[in-house]
């Protein structure tokens, strides 16, 4: 059978699965679209929450980041992780012993303000769709890779799909299709690793291989460091960045974590509080076996595709054209050089081609001294690493196929919350709630699928036709959540913040941390309106990804100022406050 | 009978506090470990640390890349359960 006919096969079998799914687990009342009835268990709940969550920008981009920038990096598995922390913490139970159905439905009441409804429905917006433009990209990428339709086609495929499952199951459909997704993407992303840590360590965990021995009996990390710095790479442990930035990013894409919607949503599902607080561990369980097998895919990965260009060793001859199209082991370059996110030039004609950092003074002067005119690997994009892992090292072509299945798998199951978060934000927080208060709820769910097959086709149109700036926008959105999200949760619960307070913040959160963005990235993204860029920033050296959390901080320190110079919040609401921070009738609860 | 149930509500609203004030401790603490792990240990306290070797790096890396996840789980658990427990002893938890 060939690779072509496998691909198929797994990944034919995978959307059969969830379309079985989602026929089975239809939704038939609004509780039950927008939180599953609230009957799911945790354990469950938190398998649905980790493929939710776990993006294509996890499952493609994180491994690759890692790998090529080493240990500055780690602000990725910490800030995606240590999100959940807060959630854990400072969200989710009191949210749940809310018991309504949307963030911004929270904040509305909390703040006894249609307008603070209104501000937080639009940061949602904001957010979720710039995410699910990456989603949709990445559906069309693994289409076109691995079943050979133009990605074009690849999208529309995957549109069709999500809108089998999301439309007529809602919640219900997307947490049970989410457990199935959550089953393929990590089979496909621990399988390859296994392997491949086997390969080089002998260590059947790649979390533990990372930290074990090569053959010759020195540690994979010191191999690694000793290799590309002989290369005149930056040393692969060490902290080569600067270390405020470091910290703010990761403080970023945590809270960014807590504030994403489509992630506090999944915690209205459960039945209780104290199932909250489980599934917020859960989860993180889930998640975790991705996230510590991650740095040592990408480790392992660079440490391959190093010795690969280099098979008689750094000081000997690199790797001859000739043995890139004749030896086996070099296949995967040209099936990559084919998506154009790979490619090589051999500048100086020797037939070899030199892979090394052509920055460095010190490969600047071997390089005089070999007679070479420059870097001769031209393009890596770092989003190929976890696709062609399995290729690179030779494993069989059912991995493959797998891997395929999986990369659709987390692109799926995110843009399918990320579709329910925006569709229930604009049924159930714009309609319900603004315009058409007195809409049965049979018309609301009709509203609320109208507006998901919107909001896919919207997103559909926006990744055919990407506006070009897919990997910045990833930044806003987390920006977004962070800046204007999260600290009014906070506030909601652990404070007494008044309306006017709750409102300045978030605005003065929003705009500030967008303008900052718009100010080194082009407003609106366009290229080359930015005055500033992020290698010599506006603040204190703070670049625009780092943002999020100073726009955090003026979100809170408007809001307790503006706060304390109005009224405070009347006696209804600081009951409501007292009555979400204690568990106890969470099930009287009612969905209205 | 009104008498007692004023007295009733007033007693709940104690507990209440009491128990609102203890979950507060319970957060204080468990945050406070969670910096440490991850922006102390895997950052900012690195060279600190740089003395302590791991598998061909030092524990600030481990920390980074691995520890800090570990640690976010066990106090993610801990909180449930400690929590759990907390509902019980001052009798708010859900029937």
């Amino acid at each position: 059978m060939d690779q072509f006919t496998i691909n198929l096969l797994f990944v034919g079998a995978s959307f059969a699965l969830y379309i079985g799914i989602a026929i089975w687990a239809r939704a038939g009342s609004t509780s039950e679209f927008y939180a599953a009835g609230r009957g799911v268990h945790p354990v469950t709940n938190g398998m649905a929450t980790a493929a939710d969550w776990m993006s294509a920008a996890s499952f493609l981009s994180m491994a690759g980041l890692i790998a090529f920038t080493g240990y500055d990096n780690s602000a990725y598995l910490m800030g995606w992780t240590g999100g959940y922390v807060l959630l854990a913490l400072l969200l989710a139970p009191y949210l749940r012993k809310f018991g309504k159905f949307t963030v911004s439905e929270f904040i509305g009441d909390r703040f006894y303000s249609p307008t603070a409804r209104l501000v937080a429905v639009i940061c949602l917006i904001i957010c979720s769709v710039t995410y699910v433009i990456g989603q949709m990209t990445g559906v069309g990428v693994a289409f076109g890779r691995f079943l050979e339709v133009d990605s074009t086609t690849g999208l529309l495929i995957g549109a069709v799909i999500v809108f089998a499952y999301a439309v007529f199951g809602g919640m219900k459909g997307v947490t049970y299709t989410q457990v199935a997704q959550y089953v393929v993407l990590i089979l496909a992303y621990t399988i390859p690793a296994i392997f491949i840590s086997l390969q080089l360590t002998g260590n059947p965990i790649p979390a533990l291989g990372l930290f074990g021995s090569t053959a010759d009996g020195t540690p994979l990390l010191e191999t690694l460091d000793q290799i590309v710095t002989e290369l005149g790479f930056n040393e692969y442990t060490a902290h080569n960045g600067d270390t405020l930035n470091m910290v703010l990013f990761t403080l970023s894409l945590m809270i960014g974590t807590a504030g994403l919607p489509h992630v506090i949503m999944r915690f209205f599902t459960v039945p209780k509080v104290s199932d909250a607080r489980w599934s917020a561990g859960w989860a993180l369980v889930f998640i975790a076996l991705l996230y510590l097998t991650a740095p040592a895919v990408g480790a392992m990965a660079r440490l391959n595709i190093t010795q690969q260009f280099w098979p008689n060793g750094t000081e000997g001859a690199a790797v001859s054209l000739e043995q890139i199209e004749n030896d086996d082991a070099y296949d995967w370059m040209a099936t990559w050089q084919q998506t154009g996110m790979l490619g090589w030039e051999d500048k100086n004609g020797d037939g070899l081609i030199q892979y090394y950092n052509e920055n460095s003074p010190a490969m600047q002067e071997r390089a005089a001294a070999e007679g070479w005119t420059g870097n001769e690997l031209t393009n890596f994009n770092n989003d190929i690493l976890v696709l062609a892992n399995p290729e690179i090292a030779n494993l069989p072509a059912w991995v493959i196929g797998l891997i395929a299945a999986g990369g659709l798998a987390a692109a799926l199951s995110t843009a399918a919350g990320l579709l329910l978060a925006i569709s229930s934000a604009v049924s159930h927080d714009l309609m319900k709630g603004q315009l058409t208060p007195n809409i049965s709820e049979k018309s609301e769910l009709m509203a609320a699928r109208v507006s998901m097959a919107v909001a896919i086709a919207v997103a559909t149109w926006l990744g055919l036709n990407p506006p070009g700036f897919a990997a910045q926008t990833v930044a806003l959105a987390f920006g977004l959540a962070a800046s204007s999200i999260f600290p009014v949760l906070m506030m909601g619960i652990f404070s007494k913040v008044n309306k006017q307070g709750a409102v300045a913040g978030m605005l003065a959160g929003l705009i500030i941390t967008l303008v900052y963005i718009f100010l080194h990235k082009g407003w609106l993204f366009i290229p080359d309106t930015n005055s500033f860029t992020d290698a010599d920033p506006l603040f204190m050296g703070i670049k625009s990804t780092s943002f999020g959390a100073v726009g955090a901080i003026i979100n809170f320190a408007v809001a307790f100022t503006v706060s304390k110079m109005t009224k405070p919040i009347p006696q209804e609401i600081s009951e409501l406050v007292e009555s979400v921070r204690i568990p106890r009738g969470a099930g009287a609860a009612t969905d209205h | 009978m009104a008498d007692h149930t004023h007295h009733g509500s007033h007693a709940r609203e104690k507990s209440g506090e009491a128990y609102w004030k203890a979950n507060l401790r319970i957060i204080f603490v468990s945050l406070i470990i969670w910096a440490l792990c991850s922006f102390g240990f895997g950052i900012l306290l690195r060279p600190m640390l740089s003395g302590i070797r791991v598998g061909g790096t030092d524990l600030g890396f481990w920390f980074a890349q691995q520890g800090s996840i570990l640690v976010f789980l066990v106090l993610i658990f801990f909180y449930a359960f400690r929590m759990n427990k907390l509902d019980k002893e001052y009798g708010v938890d859900e029937e």
